[in-house]
């Protein structure tokens, strides 16, 4: 935000100072305010944590979708193992909780007044925010790739109204026999480093039954990629060479997208003819963030690896996908895991009690590669100087090895990675 | 009211309340990303064994073994040996608290 927008809306502010909260919040909710924008990964985690654990502080959740389709778990739509309805969650068990929400866009933040504006003309005042907003696509950084293109070759990488990931889901049922399903997959960093492999083996799944002479080719901006070595084991034994996957250094990166003719076109110029094209293109923070002055030249917003508190405005604690705390990845885990280190930061701060003292960030990432065949990756991180670092000789990957012998692993994981979801949906949402 | 004035009044607020606050404790905060797969406050979900109640030395038996790779795992090898020694007895005594 530049400093006139901000005087200005900041004059604009001052006169409803003290709306907002109903009477009955406030009652009891003395202590101050925590305003989360957001209801995602992160932001709907922390409202929830700091309702049931701060008793004393008002809650207010903004999210302008009223229920949330989670990105975890939509892959499974594509392979035909779930629906929209098993992946969509409402905002009603969080209000019982006392949390008050309210759906609406954030449309401007005054971190000197500790002011949020929304687009329906609310102003609401904090002591601590929380910024979970995710991520935005870049459109135009893959050149003809913008809105429109989105509705012919969909990214389904955000679930918004979950109309992308159905789309997607339609155009794959529709692909003619023995059609070319494409991906362009982008370069680090980005929203769930093993989403994209995790989709084509879920394509992969759902073809091998319905279209089994079709082809998926994965055109990558990267030469390598998380759980490398588990997905193309998985591949080879599940879905033999239906799949095929172009690496950066084999001109793997798609630059331009011309959807009216469906074509993908490669760095060093190769087009390739599509019938189905899933463009996940570039990324950076969600625009509240990087409009609020909040971002780096990186469009990812730099944090206090012990607090999530933004560099730039101390208040505000920014957690999730919209924050750049490398090597953490983007993760719904990890963004639930950070959502309660900053709150407990964040309100410590405002009881004038003291902060976590040594705070560790969790995630495990579960990938289906094909029915009953799961794998993961966990990583245990902590504050290091001036920055995070993962723990060291701890996580990893799930171990390689022949089907035969992984075969229980494998369907094992698959169990308990249908727990993780509802686990940590519960611990958004319940 | 200016944010240093709000704090302190805030700090005074919490203070005339005789500190009702429940802040959460390090033990709660660690074993926080243990809900993400046992369920809320470790009481089990689907596949995933519950671990509220588990006795504290019954835990740390289990912890250790996974950690040594002595007992067969699909995640729990790899998370144990994340943590240390006082922050496995910090999970050990907050699930051993819960029913
Ligand atoms: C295909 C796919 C599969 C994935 N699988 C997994 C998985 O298995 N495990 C895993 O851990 N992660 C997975 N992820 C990653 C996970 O979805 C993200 O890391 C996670 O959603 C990040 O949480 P967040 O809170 O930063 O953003 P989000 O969860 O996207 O939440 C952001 C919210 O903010 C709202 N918002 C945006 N702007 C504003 C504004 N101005 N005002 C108010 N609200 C606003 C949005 O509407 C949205 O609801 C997957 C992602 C994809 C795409
Ligand atoms: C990613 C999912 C996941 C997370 C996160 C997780 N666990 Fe586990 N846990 C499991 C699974 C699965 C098992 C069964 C053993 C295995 O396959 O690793 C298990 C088993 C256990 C057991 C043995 C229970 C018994 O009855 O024998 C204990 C104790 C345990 N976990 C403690 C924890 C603690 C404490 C945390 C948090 C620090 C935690 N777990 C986090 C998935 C998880």
């Amino acid at each position: 935000m530049t400093h006139l927008t901000r005087r200005r809306f900041g004059a604009l502010a001052g006169a409803s100072a003290l709306a907002l909260s109903s009477p009955a919040l406030l009652r009891a909710q003395t202590a101050g305010r925590l305003v989360v924008i957001g209801g995602g990964f992160g932001g709907a985690s922390a409202a929830r944590f700091a309702r049931i654990h701060y008793p004393d502080v008002s809650v207010t959740l903004v999210e302008p979708w009223d229920r949330f389709i989670t990105c975890p778990y939509g892959n499974l739509i594509l392979g035909g193992m779930k629906t929209l309805a098993d992946i969509t969650h409402s905002y009603d068990g969080l209000r019982a909780r006392g949390v008050e929400v309210i759906h609406d866009r954030a449309t401007a933040i005054d971190p000197e007044s500790h002011r949020v504006r929304l687009e329906g003309g609310t102003e609401l005042d904090y002591d601590k925010l929380i910024l979970s907003p995710g991520i935005a696509l870049r459109w135009g950084a893959i050149e003809g790739y913008d809105e429109a293109a989105a509705g012919i070759f969909p990214h389904a990488w955000m679930g918004g109204d979950g109309s992308q990931i159905t789309l997607l889901r339609q155009q794959i049922e529709a692909l003619p026999e023995g059609g070319v399903v494409g991906l362009a997959i982008p370069a680090n960093p980005f929203r769930c480093p093993p989403g994209p492999y995790e989709r084509i083996s879920m394509i992969a799944h759902y073809l091998k039954q319905a279209n089994p002479t079709a082809k998926i080719l994965a055109f990558d901006a990267k030469e390598g990629f998380s759980k490398q070595g588990l997905f193309q084991d998985a591949w080879a034994e599940l879905y033999g060479d239906m799949i095929e996957w172009v690496p950066s250094n084999q001109d793997g990166r798609i630059v331009r997208v011309d959807p009216a003719n469906r074509l993908f076109v490669s760095e060093f110029g190769t087009e390739h003819r599509v019938d189905v094209g899933n463009v996940i293109p570039p990324q950076y923070a969600a625009a509240i963030a990087r409009d609020s002055g909040l971002a780096d030249e990186s469009g990812w917003v730099p944090v206090d690896p012990r607090s999530f508190a933004a560099r730039m405005a101390p208040d505000i604690h920014v957690i999730g996908d919209a924050s750049l705390a490398s090597p953490l990845p983007k993760s719904g885990f990890m963004a639930n895991s950070t959502a309660k280190i900053a709150v407990a930061a964040a309100l410590a701060e405002l009881t004038g009690s003291a902060p976590p003292a040594d705070p560790v960030y969790f995630n495990t990432c579960y990938s289906h590669a094909g029915e009953d065949y799961a794998f993961s990756v966990v990583g245990i991180f902590r504050p290091a100087e001036d920055g995070f670092a993962e723990t060291p000789d701890s996580g990893g990957t799930s171990p390689r090895g022949p089907l035969a012998e992984m075969a229980e692993t494998r369907a094992l994981e698959a169990e308990y990675a249908d727990a993780w979801y509802a686990s940590i949906t519960q611990d958004m949402f319940s | 009211m200016n944010a240093r004035f709000h704090r302190a009044a805030m700090t005074a607020v919490l203070l005339a309340a005789g500190a009702a606050q429940a802040e959460p404790s390090s033990g709660l905060l660690l074993a926080q990303p243990c809900a993400g797969c046992h369920g809320q406050d470790g009481a089990g979900q689907g596949a995933t064994p519950a671990i509220a109640g588990l006795d504290r030395e019954a835990f740390l038996e289990a912890w250790a073994a996974f950690r040594a790779d002595a007992r067969p795992a699909t995640v729990m090898n790899r998370i144990t040996k994340g943590y240390t020694e006082e922050e496995a007895a910090l999970l050990a005594d907050h699930f051993a608290s819960l029913q």
